[in-house]
């Protein structure tokens, strides 16, 4: 495989960019800009739904973004096994596609939180995350207004029985606990990936903890894992 | 139809105007030319009250690429790249309608950034309630804070830095300034000129609807109660076509197909079509039948008077327009030529084959009145400086009185605010808000800029002149502190009813203190906005000209930031505390005195004071940084212990008070006072640099342990202050 990321832009969009500087910039990899009404991948080795707000989040978050031309090719790219991340409103036009479980609801303190905050690392046998202990400590910034995991009981037990929580909140000691949990997700859920592990879902941004002088390398591990598996 | 004397009254033109808008087209004016008369003449548009006395600031220096008559200042900061940056109020629509009204105020400064050609990286605010038992005032804060978040968040350009402060001058007329900043390159920066007599006239982006009309009029004017019948006056926000028409411009100021550009902003279509063809002495052709609509059956009066938002006038050289067509369609906007640039220096206006208004640009620009209004200093000044010290008690308990300082309204933590703004997309914020000043990276660059937003308005309203000064010497303060070299100021005059001979002098003297300031420290105002008319039923708001600066920090590993940093690091103060204790945050929290003679400014020792911490910061040797302000020596140094990431971390202060009294001594609020951090061994180094500037300077105690001891003063557990400030907020 090679190593070229394809980074989708759909109208509204906002942190297309902080992943393709990461791509391109701190890791010195191929990146490429995919405008959503374009309907062919082929080249591209990995596929990221960046940040922002698709459409403006009217209607509801990612729910218009699903039917975007591109949306069609991406479906087929992660059927194939292509390894797909979604970030922030990525995630959320993943759940609205059904290429993940659950629905991201608005949070519950009813405001945008845009802060740094800890997470766990809850499986590290992912190729998103293979370079991280099981266990360690992330410092990755969130910042949504609807980052709010639900999903019903049998969802959320086939989850945890999967291993498909990658990434839950925490407090600094590594606690998930009802404090440490920004938005009110179920079981802390920060990030989840699909029963074949080649798409990850994740509210906190990686892109954003890639450079010390931005306050946090920790989010480098998702990049450079799925670099490795590349 | 002949225009009544109702008619010239409701759009607020004064009879003398009327008879000058007779001389201008030598002929009555119809409905619609004595609409776009009273927006192009409104105080809002045309500077009127203000000119005489704007000119008084200076606005030049080396690196001023623009200084202020386009649609932002922009400066260069080397490596062939430029920052683009102003701000401006929209206090009126958002008491109004908080939420609306905050958000377009963000997407109007957003526009004037990237009509430049800039990208706009950056957002601040300037925010000023009433008092927070005052009816109105949570709903205004929730809805302003909500209207700028919605906003700056969906369009993806981080809200990194401001300030927020309450008090009763504001109960009738909330302030809400937005300030946005951009990076150009510096040979690809555009202008909003109409050029080339034949060029085409394209109308990009939104609709026109029927909101917004009037809204620069509605501006010119006082509230009297009942102002929020005026809701239909302001325009409705969508952050999602913005960011739309703002990719869709980058990608055409990547061509050379257009020859100018201009927002539509206060009073619409109108405003830019004048203020372009006016910059460059032409005229300019527009049938209103082209203009994309929302709304049937809309008068020429207001589809030229229409506030929508979202809309932007291009001059596209002849033949480019199917290309630039091309590029805001890729986008799903409207893109349609409604009129052509002419050299007869006139703006006329058809619809279809009839013309409907046909005026001289110069008679709308130029012409427009000028009013040197009458001053008169106000007879409160006498009253309100008179303090009598000996009859304010000072406090037993200095732990309690720092306590309900940290927790005060306009002292405590703002995360509650700032959490709501999405303050690191983009990648590039390097010092995070609720600090003096944001700092963000340059990729590409070692480079980084520092940005913040301040003024003091007590101080403006006891003494306009000190506390014009101060405005602009704290604010530079706030950008040294962080590492950067000042380079460039931007400001919005907030005032009252410049009809008032009082208010039009607390305006003169505001300015004459700004401007000595500037001078001084060698920043240039290079674009800004005027806001009189802020006042209710008689009561006007506090004088608050509100300082946006700009600085530039050459390495941005050499920065430095509020919160102490290690252990066993030497606190050390600079500048000089004098027993100035009027005006201050104290007196007002703790006796309820808004009174007293505000602290002194002394330029020369500002000046001493900010090379030496540059110095310093550049040289390494700074591990934490922070100026006195609100709340003095004792605030300052409790701020420095709780507002790391890392958790809180105590110190042991001794101060030298030669006699004064003790709450002058914690909280007086003495300028030019900056206490910094360093290890022991470079004490030394840093006093020699401090006696070469001139500056006093002191070491005044210890970081470490986990209690704040200010000797024989205050002893408390660093952890009680932290929830004291941390929790003010939502305790308001």
């Amino acid at each position: 495989m090679g190593d070229k990321f394809g980074i989708i832009v759909f109208p509204g969009s906002n942190c297309d960019h902080d992943c393709y500087h990461v791509v391109k910039h701190v890791f010195g990899r191929r990146a490429g800009y995919v405008w959503h009404k374009e309907t062919d991948l082929s080249g591209y080795d990995c596929i990221i739904l960046p940040g922002g707000f698709s459409y403006g989040d009217y209607l509801r978050t990612g729910a218009i973004a699903r039917f975007s031309p591109v949306m069609g090719e991406v479906m087929d790219f992660a059927e194939r096994g292509g390894p797909v991340i979604g970030i922030c409103n990525g995630f959320q036009i993943l759940t609205e596609s059904g290429l993940l479980p659950g629905v991201l609801m608005r949070n519950r303190g009813l405001k945008f939180v845009c802060r740094q905050v800890y997470t766990r690392v809850e499986n590290n046998r992912t190729v998103f995350t293979a370079n991280y202990m099981r266990g360690q400590l992330l410092k990755i910034p969130i910042a949504h207004a609807d980052g709010n995991y639900f999903a019903d009981d049998d969802t959320l037990k086939s989850l945890e029985d999967n291993g498909q929580i990658v990434l839950r909140y925490t407090d600094s000691e590594g606690n998930a606990t009802e404090e440490a949990n920004p938005n009110g997700s179920l079981h802390n859920i920060a990030a989840i990936i699909n029963r074949g592990g080649n798409v990850l879902g994740t509210m906190p941004h990686p892109e954003r903890g890639c450079e010390s002088v931005i306050g946090s390398e920790d989010g480098r591990g998702i990049f450079e894992s799925v670099l490795e598996a590349m | 139809m002949s225009i009544s004397k109702d008619i010239i009254d409701e759009h607020g033109i004064t009879e003398a105007e009327y008879l000058e808008i007779l001389k201008h087209l030598g002929r009555e004016p119809n409905l619609l030319e004595i609409g776009i008369f009273s927006v192009m003449w409104s105080e809002h548009c045309s500077y009127k009250s203000s000119r005489p006395h704007l000119k008084r600031l200076p606005t030049e220096g080396p690196h001023v690429l623009q200084g202020p008559g386009e649609n932002a200042g922009v400066i260069d900061i080397g490596d062939g790249l430029a920052l683009v940056f102003k701000v401006e109020s929209h206090n009126h629509p958002s008491y109004i309608e908080p939420y609306q009204g905050a958000a377009t105020g963000v997407g109007g400064i957003l526009r004037d950034i990237f009509t430049m050609g800039a990208r706009p990286v950056a957002l601040l605010n300037s925010l000023r309630f009433g008092t927070v038992d005052h009816p109105r005032t949570h709903g205004l804060v929730d809805g302003v804070v909500a209207g700028i978040a919605g906003y700056g968040n969906c369009i993806g350009v981080p809200t990194v830095g401001g300030e927020v402060y309450f008090h009763e001058s504001y109960n009738g007329n909330c302030l809400v300034n937005a300030m946005a900043v951009g990076v150009v390159k510096r040979d690809r920066i555009f202008r909003g000129r109409a050029e080339g007599v034949g060029n085409p006239v394209m109308y990009v982006g939104s609709k026109t609807g029927r909101d917004g009309i009037h809204g620069a009029t509605m501006a010119s004017d006082v509230f009297g109660e009942g102002g929020e019948e005026r809701r239909p006056t302001v325009q409705v926000g969508d952050p999602f076509t913005e960011k739309l028409l703002l990719e869709a411009c980058l990608e055409v100021f990547r061509t050379d197909y257009i020859t100018g550009i201009q927002d539509m902003g206060a009073a619409g279509l109108t405003s830019s079509s004048v203020e372009m063809a006016g910059r460059v002495g032409n005229g300019i052709d527009i049938d209103v039948a082209l203009v994309p609509r929302r709304e049937e059956g809309m008068a020429p009066y207001e589809v030229m008077l229409s506030e929508s938002q979202e809309r932007m006038l291009l001059v596209v050289k002849k033949g480019c327009e199917e290309d630039v067509g091309g590029i805001f369609r890729k986008w799903d906007l409207d893109a349609v030529v409604i009129g052509e640039v002419t050299g007869d220096g006139l703006f006329r206006i058809r619809e279809g084959d009839g013309i409907v208004a046909e005026i001289p640009v110069r008679a709308l620009t130029d012409g427009a009145p000028v009013y040197d209004r009458p001053l008169e200093r106000p007879a409160y000044l006498d009253e309100v400086r008179r303090l009598d010290m000996a009859v304010v008690e000072e406090p037993a308990d200095f732990n309690g009185v720092l306590l309900e300082l940290l927790a005060s309204p306009n002292i405590c933590s703002r995360e509650w605010i700032y959490s709501q703004y999405d303050h690191m997309v983009r990648t590039d914020t390097v010092v995070l808000p609720g600090y003096g000043a944001a700092v963000l990276r340059i990729k590409g660059t070692n480079k980084a800029f520092a940005m913040t937003i301040d003024c003091n308005s007590r101080y403006c309203y006891i003494d306009p002149r000190t506390g014009g000064a101060i405005a602009v010497a704290e604010a530079a303060r706030n950008l040294v502190v962080a590492g950067a070299r000042p380079l460039a100021v931007t400001d919005c005059l907030n005032f009252g009813n410049p009809e008032r001979p009082e208010i039009m002098w607390q305006f003169k003297e505001c300015l004459a203190g700004m401007g000595e300031a500037c001078r001084e420290l060698s920043v240039p105002v290079v674009s800004g906005n005027v806001s009189l008319y802020n006042e209710t039923s008689g009561t006007a708001i506090y004088p608050t000209p509100t300082v946006g600066m700009v600085g530039l920090i050459d390495d941005v590993m050499l920065i430095a930031t509020q919160p102490f940093k290690a252990e066993g690091d030497v606190i050390v103060l600079i500048g000089e505390t004098r027993d100035e204790i009027g005006g201050s945050e104290y007196l007002k929290v703790i006796h309820g005195l808004d009174r007293g003679v505000c602290p002194s400014l002394d330029l020369s020792l500002e000046k001493g004071i900010q090379s030496a911490c540059l110095r310093a910061i550049g040289a390494g040797i700074v591990r934490s940084a922070h100026d006195c302000s609100e709340g003095g020596l004792a605030v300052a140094v409790a701020e420095s212990c709780i507002s790391g990431d890392q958790g809180a971390i105590g110190a042991t202060v001794k101060v030298d008070g030669r006699g004064m009294r003790c709450d002058s001594l914690l909280f007086g609020e003495s300028q030019s006072r900056v206490i910094l951090t360093m290890g022991e061994e470079d004490v030394v180094r840093f006093r020699d640099i401090c006696s070469e500037e001139g500056v006093p300077v002191a070491t005044i105690g210890r970081v470490g342990g986990d209690r704040l001891v200010v000797d024989g003063f205050i002893d408390l557990p660093v952890s009680r202050l932290e929830e004291a400030w941390k929790d003010g907020f939502s305790l308001i």
